[in-house]
C-alpha cells in the first residue's frame, strides 16, 4: 500500500515537472526580479531532483505544500476544509448503494422471472447505462427546477443529500443488485436452503440467515471498485450540485494547473482508495469464514 | 374394417434411421449466434448500436448544416422542423453535432477497446501460458499498475499532455488493458492443460502456434464479452474527461463535451442537454445488454 502510494506520488511529481511551462507563467506580465522571487518562494529555481527530495520529505511529514493560485492557502488546509463534505456524501452513498442494491437484488432473486424481477433488473440496467454525469443534471432538472421538491444546489439540510446520493449511487446499486440476484438464484437452489426449509425455518429467516450471507461475497469483492466509483462520481456530482467538497477543488485545480493542489488531491484520493480496498479485503475475510489470513490451525 | 392409413400401424424397423443426422450440424459460432438471436434484449442492443453507427455516419453527410457553422441569429433555438434537435449557444445545429459527437465518442470507445484487446491478449497470454517466474513477475507488475487508481493516472497524463483524440485514447489505454490481461491469463491457465494443447505439443507445434492457433481462439468467448463491455466504459471515461475540460477540444465535440457545455444552461435550454444525454445513455445501455447477452450466449451454463 505504502509502495503504491510512493510510486504514485513520484509519478505525479515527475509528470507535473517534466512539462515545459510553470503555473507562474500565466500570471500577468511580471518583471524579471518578481518572477525570480516567486520562483524562489515556491522553490522552482532549484533542480528537479532536489525539489523531488524536498517534496517527498514534506509529504512524509504530512506537508503537501502551498497552493500556487489561491494565495497563502496550504493544500492540507484546503483538503481538510473540503473533505468532510465529500466524506459525508461518500459514506451516505456507499450505504445507500449497498442497502439499495441488496434489497433490489434480493427481491429480484426471490421473485425470479416474475414481474418484480424484471422490474428490478430494468432499474438496474438504467442505473448502469445512465452515468452520474447525466443522472445528476436530470434529477436536478426534474426534482429541483420543475417540481421544486429539493433545493437546486448546496448541502445544507439533510434533504439536500437526496439527489446527489441518488446520482452517485445509481450505478453501484445496479451492479450490486445484479451480483446479488445471480448468486442468490444459485444459492437458493442449494441443499442447505432445502434443509432450512425442511426444518421449518420461516421464509424471511432463510433469506436473512442463509441466502443473503452466502450471496454477499461478490458484493464485498466489489466494495473496492465501488469506492473508486463513488470517488470519481463525486468529482462530477459535486460540480453539478455545487457542493464545496474535494471533487470541486480537484476540478478547479486541474483547470488552473495548480500543481501542488493537483498533486495533493491526487495523492489524497489514492490514499483513500487504497484504504478503501484494504477495508474491503478485511471485510471479505469477515464475511467468508473459509478464508483465513493466518495459515496453520484453521479449525473452522 | 381396416383403413389403409391406420395412424397406429407400427413403422418398419430401420436400424440406420436412428443414426441419420437430420439437422445440419452447427459450428460453434452459428450456435452462439442462434442463442444470441433468442435473447431479445441483446438483439435490441445490437440494433441500437447499428442504428447509432449508421446515423452517426449518414446524418452529417445528408444534413444541410455542418457541425461547426454558427448561425448567431438563431442561437439556442428550440427543436423545430429545420433544426430537429434545436441549436446550441452558437447557433450550431444540434442534430449534426450530436451525430458528429457520436462519431467521436464511438471512435474513442472502440479504439480504446481495440488497444486493450491487443495488449491484454498478448500480455495475458504470456503470463498465463508460460506461468512460473514469468507469470509471477508480470502479474506483480500488473498488480502494481492496477493498484494505482486508473482514472487519476489518466487525468494526470491529460493534464500534462496536449489534449487531443490520440492522447485521450493513449491515456485511457495505459491502465485499461489490465482487466483484459487478467481474463486472458485465467483462460490460458485453465486451457493450457487441456488435451488438445498437449496433443498439439506432442505433434511438435511451437509455443506461438499453440497459443495463437489453439488457446486464444478457444478463449475468444470471454475476450469478446470483455471487449464489448469495455466500449461503454471507455465512452463513459471520455465523457467524464470532457466534463473536466480534458476531453476533445472545440470545435469538435463529443457527447461528454456537449453535456458539460449544456449543464449550465439546462433550465433555459433543456434540449441542449437532452439529446446528447439520450444518445450517450442509449449507447451505453445497448453495449451493456449486448455484452450480457454475449456472455449468456458463449456460456449457456451460466444462463438461469
Amino acid at each position: 500500500m505504502v509502495v503504491t502510494l510512493f510510486l504514485l506520488a513520484s509519478l505525479t511529481f515527475v509528470l507535473m515537472n517534466v512539462i515545459p511551462g510553470s503555473p507562474l507563467q500565466s500570471e500577468k506580465a511580471t518583471s524579471e526580479q518578481v518572477k525570480k522571487n516567486l520562483e524562489a518562494y515556491y522553490g522552482l529555481d532549484k533542480p528537479m531532483f532536489e525539489r523531488y527530495i524536498t517534496y517527498m520529505d514534506n509529504l512524509i511529514h504530512g506537508d503537501l505544500g502551498v497552493s500556487m493560485k489561491k494565495k497563502f492557502q496550504t493544500v492540507e488546509r484546503m483538503i481538510s476544509s473540503a473533505f468532510p463534505y465529500s466524506l459525508r456524501l461518500g459514506l451516505v452513498s456507499v450505504v445507500t448503494s449497498v442497502v439499495g442494491g441488496v434489497v433490489l437484488g434480493t427481491l429480484a432473486a426471490l421473485y425470479h422471472r416474475r414481474f418484480l424481477d424484471h422490474f428490478a433488473m430494468i432499474i438496474a440496467v438504467i442505473g448502469l447505462a445512465v452515468p452520474s454525469l447525466i443522472m445528476g443534471p436530470l434529477l436536478q432538472y426534474i426534482f429541483s427546477v420543475k417540481l421544486g421538491w429539493f433545493s437546486v444546489a448546496g448541502l445544507k439540510s439533510p434533504l439536500d443529500y437526496v439527489l446527489p446520493t441518488i446520482a452517485l449511487s445509481a450505478s453501484s446499486i445496479a451492479v450490486i443488485a445484479r451480483l446479488i440476484r445471480s448468486t442468490m438464484v444459485e444459492v437458493m437452489n442449494g441443499d442447505f436452503i432445502k434443509t432450512a426449509k425442511a426444518k421449518g425455518l420461516a421464509g424471511h429467516m432463510i433469506v436473512w440467515r442463509h441466502a443473503l450471507r452466502n450471496s454477499m461475497l461478490p458484493v464485498v469483492t466489489y466494495l473496492g471498485f465501488m469506492i473508486a466509483n463513488v470517488i470519481t462520481g463525486s468529482v462530477v456530482v459535486e460540480q453539478i450540485f455545487a457542493i464545496p467538497g474535494l471533487g470541486k477543488f480537484f476540478v478547479s485545480s486541474i483547470i488552473d494547473r495548480d500543481y501542488p493542489l493537483i498533486m495533493g488531491t491526487t495523492i489524497f484520493y489514492a490514499a483513500i482508495l487504497l484504504v478503501g480496498r484494504f477495508i474491503a479485503d478485511i471485510a471479505y475475510v469477515l464475511v467468508d469464514p473459509r478464508i483465513r489470513l493466518k495459515g496453520g490451525k484453521a479449525g473452522a | 374394417m381396416m383403413r389403409d392409413d391406420n395412424p397406429f400401424a407400427p413403422l418398419r424397423k430401420d436400424s440406420t434411421a436412428g443414426e441419420k443426422i437430420t439437422r445440419k450440424s452447427l459450428t460453434a459460432w452459428q450456435d452462439i449466434w442462434y442463442r444470441l438471436k433468442d435473447n431479445k434484449l441483446a438483439m435490441f442492443g445490437l440494433w441500437v448500436i447499428v442504428a447509432v453507427v449508421l446515423l452517426a455516419i449518414f446524418i452529417p453527410l445528408v444534413s444541410p448544416f455542418s457541425h461547426d457553422t454558427n448561425e448567431l441569429a438563431n442561437k439556442n433555438a428550440a427543436p423545430s422542423w429545420t433544426h430537429w434537435f434545436g441549436t446550441d449557444n452558437l447557433g450550431r445545429d444540434m442534430l449534426v453535432r450530436t451525430m458528429t459527437g457520436a462519431q467521436i465518442s464511438l471512435f474513442v470507445g472502440v479504439m480504446a477497446a481495440i488497444i486493450d484487446f491487443f495488449i491484454g491478449i498478448i500480455y495475458g497470454a504470456i503470463m498465463g501460458y508460460f506461468g512460473g517466474k514469468v507469470d509471477e513477475v508480470m502479474n506483480r507488475i500488473s498488480e502494481i499498475l492496477y493498484a494505482v487508481p486508473n482514472l487519476l493516472v489518466t487525468i494526470l497524463l491529460l493534464v500534462v499532455m496536449e489534449p487531443s483524440l490520440t492522447t485521450i485514447i493513449v491515456a485511457m489505454s495505459i491502465t485499461g488493458w489490465i482487466n483484459m490481461a487478467w481474463i486472458v491469463r485465467g483462460q490460458m491457465i485453465s486451457l493450457k492443460n487441456q488435451e488438445y494443447a498437449l496433443a498439439s505439443q506432442v505433434l511438435g507445434a511451437g509455443h506461438m502456434r499453440i497459443l495463437f492457433r489453439h488457446l486464444i481462439p478457444n478463449a475468444m468467448g470471454p475476450i469478446i464479452v470483455t471487449v464489448t463491455l469495455s466500449v461503454p466504459s471507455a465512452i463513459f471515461t471520455e465523457a467524464f474527461l470532457s466534463f473536466l475540460g480534458l476531453g476533445v477540444q472545440s470545435p469538435k465535440a463529443s457527447w461528454g463535451t456537449m453535456i458539460s457545455d449544456s449543464i449550465g444552461a439546462m433550465t433555459l435550454f433543456p434540449w441542449r442537454l437532452f439529446f446528447p444525454a439520450l444518445f450517450l445513455s442509449l449507447t451505453m445501455f445497448a453495449f451493456n445488454v449486448l455484452g450480457d447477452g454475449l456472455r449468456d450466449a458463449f456460456d449457456p451454463k451460466l444462463k438461469k
